[in-house]
């Protein structure tokens, strides 16, 4: 079924390492364990050599990026203060709150 | 009686409760206790408001009792939630176990507007984890089963929206779709759903995927009831800075005229690229049919060639990982959801880091780590920059046909409803379920699946795409309308009507 997608099967193409799995998942602050590293390497390398042709269609063409399907700009609204969440209300999901704060783990480690 | 009430459609409900034919009240617990009797086998919900809803129920009840008018077309009609839109004091999960527990402190727009229409809200139905997939399998919460035939998937990541229409659960339903998670489970559930220009429907309290494709739509078992619901969750909402300032789409009068005029004299172009290699015998037999009923009420057919869609599953494969790994990074551990290991001695970003380990499914963190490194320096130009310029090509093959056509159609899923587990550990062959509703989620355009017919091939339904130009609603609800209208005629009954009973015994 994969032949569906466009391939460069030909071509070297991009390629994804175990440590490039573990590196990029601490860039995403993603504990994942070996069985997982093991796995995703596998599975991420066969998307991204599927999904890397893009780069092969369009070369080097000047063609407009399109971020937005309707793009609108310069959206504003009046500068006045409108009602937000009470503290009581934002604080009630939260995992851990102590004196109407939101109590998070330690932000430097020891070392640091 | 009021096991006749969950087989009405939500236009027909309405009418009841405005006639005082039947109560409010009545029709909510009707569904509440259809839910009750089926959604053990079909498990489309992952939150039942009883109460709530009785309440919403009651309070339309009263109105009429004083002699006010309705609010809206659908005062009192029954609706499924997915459960990516927040509504304030009910559970919010978007399928994860990262929010699990979390209950919303406020209304998203569309919860608002459903609330002030005097639309019943049931419950929260079952998608994907942060809508990421196309069964429901991803889920923490256990896959949906497809009402057809309970082995096999509802589509996603909207199935549970889509399962509780086809089980009778809810004439109405709510759905989000970014590459297809409206349209390929209304196909594969025989039902309708529509997904809206990008920027038609405010996307304010809906937890967000991948910004630049994420639309929120109406999904029912009619087109007319479809566009319906359309025009009461349509329109501008300065919450959402990509929401359009237009005018709502006037769709009820488009689907009125499609029904009485049909589609004479439009011009319907079938997309070359849209069929053949990797889509499904029946499907494609199902399809040729429609296009051969649409040409015999009066439509014009035209083939048209867009041939950069053959890059768009690529495309979108980049933009959507890149997108939702910046989007997911607000699961952090420290304002709301799940935290695990903070032991008083790990630091917040070994927290972090474990709890969104623990928190993710395996399809969330595929897609994490692929859009890290799209957008990673030395990759960003080849891959997200590429894939939007390829976004631009595709937008043009669209601008181009809509000058030979003036809506497009396909099949909106290339295949029938699979077996649950069948495509699980292979996330490419699971991405090309939605290899027909991309193309229009990244030009941003309207497009809705319609049921086509049963296949041939597996008994089971399927569903035809039918696409318009960037604010072109009218024009594909009215095909779709025109659609419906003739296979009822053909067929004596609609494809939604043609779902198995689900056997519930007595109770």
């Amino acid at each position: 079924m994969s032949s569906v997608l466009p391939s460069e099967a030909d071509e070297p193409g991009p390629t994804l390492t175990r440590d490039s799995v573990a590196h990029l998942a601490h860039l995403a602050r993603l504990e994942l364990t070996d069985a997982e590293l093991d796995l995703y390497v596998d599975q991420l390398s066969v998307i991204l050599h599927s999904v890397a042709a893009v780069s092969g269609v369009v070369g080097t063409k000047d063609i407009e990026p399109t971020s937005h399907a309707v793009p609108l700009t310069n959206i504003f609204r009046e500068d006045v203060v409108r009602p937000g969440l009470s503290r009581d209300a934002a604080l009630a999901g939260a995992p851990s709150a102590e004196n109407g704060r939101f109590r998070v783990p330690q932000v430097l480690g020891e070392e640091q | 009686m009021t096991a006749e009430l969950t087989r009405l459609g939500a236009s027909a409900l309405a009418e009841a409760i405005a006639s005082g034919q039947s109560s409010a009240e009545e029709v909510t617990r009707a569904h509440l206790d259809r839910i009750e009797a089926v959604d053990e086998a079909v498990h489309a919900f992952l939150h039942v408001s009883t109460e709530s809803a009785l309440d919403q129920a009651r309070a339309v009840d009263r109105a009429r009792a004083l002699g006010d008018a309705p609010v809206s077309r659908l005062a009192g009609v029954p609706l499924a939630l997915k459960d990516i839109v927040v509504q304030a004091g009910v559970p919010a999960t978007a399928g994860s176990k990262i929010l699990e527990g979390w209950i919303p402190p406020y209304d998203a727009t569309v919860t608002r507007r459903l609330v002030e229409a005097g639309v019943v809200i049931l419950g929260k139905t079952n998608l994907d984890e942060f809508a990421m997939g196309s069964s429901t399998e991803n889920s923490a919460y256990g896959p949906t089963r497809n009402p057809w035939d309970l082995s096999r998937i509802p589509g996603g990541s909207g199935g549970g929206s889509a399962a509780a229409l086809a089980a009778f659960e809810a004439p109405l339903a709510i759905g989000t779709d970014t590459g297809g998670s409206i349209r390929q489970p209304a196909a594969v559930t025989g039902t309708v759903g529509t997904k809206p220009t990008y920027g038609g429907v405010s996307r304010y309290g809906v937890i967000a995927l991948a910004s630049s494709l994420d639309q929120v739509g109406p999904c029912a078992r009619t087109v007319l009831d479809t566009a319906l619901l359309h025009e009461v969750i349509a329109g501008h909402d300065p919450l959402d800075s990509t929401s359009i300032p237009q005018p709502v789409p006037l769709v009820v009068d488009a689907v009125r005229r499609g029904q009485a005029d049909g589609v004479a004299g439009m011009r319907i172009g079938v997309v070359s690229q849209l069929r053949g290699k990797g889509y499904q015998a029946g499907v494609l037999e199902s399809f040729d049919a429609a296009v051969a009923t649409l040409a015999a009420a009066g439509a014009d057919i035209v083939e048209v060639d867009c041939p950069h869609f053959e890059y768009a599953l690529a495309a979108y494969y980049l933009i959507l990982p890149s997108e939702c790994s910046s989007n997911l990074a607000r699961f952090d551990a420290m304002r709301y959801g799940l935290r695990v290991g903070d032991d008083g001695t790990a630091s917040a970003e070994e927290v972090m880091s474990r709890t969104r380990g623990a928190g993710f499914g395996a399809e969330v963190k595929r897609r994490i780590i692929l859009g890290t490194y799209a957008l990673s320096a030395g990759y960003y130009d080849a891959y997200y920059g590429s894939a939007q310029k390829v976004r631009t090509l595709i937008k043009q093959d669209f601008e181009k046909a809509f000058t030979a056509a003036d809506v497009l159609v396909s099949p909106a899923s290339p295949v029938t409803a699979f077996a649950i587990g069948e495509k699980v550990n292979d996330p490419l062959a699971m991405y090309l379920n939605d290899l027909a509703t991309i193309p229009g989620s990244l030009a941003g355009i309207p497009a809705m699946s319609v049921p086509s017919g049963i296949a041939s091939d597996t008994g089971l339904p399927v569903g035809l795409q039918i696409m318009g130009p960037a604010l072109g609603e009218e024009r594909i609800y009215r095909v779709a309308a025109a659609f419906e209208s003739a296979y009822v005629a053909a067929h004596h009954r609609s494809v939604p009507d043609a779902a198995p009973e689900l056997e519930v015994g007595v109770r």
